[in-house]
């Protein structure tokens, strides 16, 4: 999990990618794109990832209820104890709690996540997940794919498709964090 | 950010923030304890030994199923008590654990200072599971957990600690960290049984139970230590009883709502009445149900490799 989505780097080599006219469309879009392909909502839940992935997942669901006057049920989830890397690190990284306050069984959960990069956290998440239930299916929903995937895993919805390279770091700033709503890559100085 | 330290041996020594870290930490294991599936991978290929030179089956049984929980592997190593020669037998003990690659030891022993000496000893991470008189820190942890968890704030909090103080680790560790946190502690017990200058420690002491217990909001009770009843410390068990024991009477001279706490194992109809035991104020049984939940934070947090 080597994924670099806050501080310490300055920000005078960021460069904007997503504004927040562009997140709002590209999550309209998302959806629609998670009504029409699951027929519907009724078997649908949210799943957002701790933490950039719970503010998109409440989000989603906002639109979903104006498409289909469905309220979906939404749980956040912390991927840390899953983590492949835990073992190897000098320090623990800080738990937070996962709450998911509904039944997995038969849902068609729809994880969400801020950033799609090595696909470790998906990883994560998906074992976590199975850990607390049996879920009928698992999607994934994302607004940034930034490629370099380690695993063999596939968002079935991608906000944008950003080619990066390795040393950049997207960070995804939302008005929840107190910021205005927007993607960025930060280029390493060189 | 985690615990920046490779043993944890006394509350003494922690800052707030540390503890703090902790129980938000316990607080996500709390949410674990409660699913169908109690088990998360995080420390998965890490092993945990259990060193009990004294016995104990609450504590033991609680580590034991936090580290499980965790997926770690747990070896229970009991030593005899009997051959046990202060400081030479734990060295050498802990050299057979080290050679056994343990990444965390739970030491409970006898001897105050026992889990400083083997943590200085071995490169394992050390987590004092209660050494002599001294310090009791997961004990302490988890009664902290449980007040918290009960909507309480630290900060002027009134909490009386009730019994045999001079001789409980339990005690120690929780004097240590209420008053680090901006608790109002009371220590409650016949004069024997109150360490000489504890005051200086923040806390005040009472020698009349039903003075000490007004307004408190937590009652903190200690075991008497019937085994220790040779040493004069007091003349019977049914005078201490009168003098010392939680009834439902005394309850009512707390703050209404006050919580009961005991560290177990309970004499009822010694320090605690048994109605009050059982009655809806005592949080007895959610202290050992939050143990697992805070040892399986303190594991995780010791489990780091640096």
């Amino acid at each position: 999990m080597t994924e670099k989505r806050e501080g310490g780097i300055a920000r005078t080599n960021e460069k904007l990618i997503m504004d927040a006219g562009d997140i709002a469309r590209v999550l309209t879009r998302i959806a629609h794109e998670i009504v029409e392909r699951n027929k519907g909502v009724n078997l649908v839940a949210l799943v957002g990832i701790r933490t950039g992935g719970v503010h998109l997942a409440h989000r989603l669901a906002k639109r979903i209820h104006a498409i289909e006057g469905v309220s979906v049920p939404i749980g956040e989830l912390d991927i840390t104890l899953y983590r492949d890397d835990l073992a190897l690190r000098k320090n623990q990284p800080v738990l937070r709690k996962t709450s998911i306050p509904f039944d997995l069984a038969g849902k068609a959960v729809v994880l969400v996540d801020d950033v799609l990069f090595t696909g470790r956290t998906i990883r994560a998440a998906m074992d976590g997940l199975m850990d607390l239930g049996r879920p009928e299916e698992i999607q994934l929903a994302v607004l940034v794919d930034r490629g370099h995937r380690q695993l063999p895993i596939k968002a079935n919805y991608v906000g944008k498709n950003l080619p990066t390279s390795r040393e950049e770091t997207v960070r995804v700033l939302l008005e929840e964090y107190g910021e205005e709503d927007r993607v960025v890559i930060i280029k390493p100085l060189s | 950010m985690g615990l920046k330290r490779k043993d944890l041996l006394s509350l003494a020594s922690l800052s707030v923030d540390e503890i703090m870290l902790i129980l938000d930490t316990a607080d996500s294991f709390k949410e674990v304890t409660g699913r169908e599936i109690k088990k998360v991978p995080a420390l998965r290929g890490k092993t945990v030994v259990n060193l009990f030179f004294e016995p104990s089956t609450r504590t033991r049984t609680s580590f034991e199923l936090a580290a499980k929980r965790l997926s770690a592997d747990v070896i229970n190593f009991s030593p005899s008590t009997s051959s046990v020669v202060k400081g030479e037998t734990l060295l050498d003990t802990a050299r057979n654990i080290e050679a056994m690659q343990a990444d965390i030891i739970v030491l409970r022993h006898a001897s105050a200072g026992a889990a400083d000496t083997l943590a200085r000893g071995v490169k394992s991470s050390v987590i004092n599971a209660g050494d002599g008189w001294h310090e009791h820190p997961t004990q302490a942890l988890l009664d902290l957990y449980t007040i918290r968890r009960r909507g309480l704030e630290f900060k002027g909090l009134r909490v009386a600690i009730v019994g045999d103080v001079a001789h409980s680790r339990v005690a120690r560790s929780n004097l240590y960290a209420l008053t680090k946190l901006g608790a109002d502690v009371r220590l409650i017990g016949p004069p024997t049984m109150m360490p000489y200058g504890v005051e200086r420690l923040g806390a005040k002491v009472y020698h009349d139970m039903d003075k000490g217990l007004e307004g408190a909001q937590v009652i903190m009770m200690l075991r008497l230590q019937l085994e220790r009843q040779g040493r004069a410390l007091f003349p019977t068990i049914r005078e201490y009883a009168r003098l010392y024991g939680l009834t439902a009477e005394r309850v009512r001279l707390a703050e209404p709502g006050a919580i009961v706490m005991h560290p177990g194992p309970i004499n009822r109809g010694v320090e605690i009445a048994p109605d009050v035991a059982d009655s809806l104020s005592s949080v007895i049984l959610d202290q050992v149900a939050n143990g697992v939940a805070v040892r399986m934070g303190v594991l995780y947090l010791m489990s780091a490799s640096g």
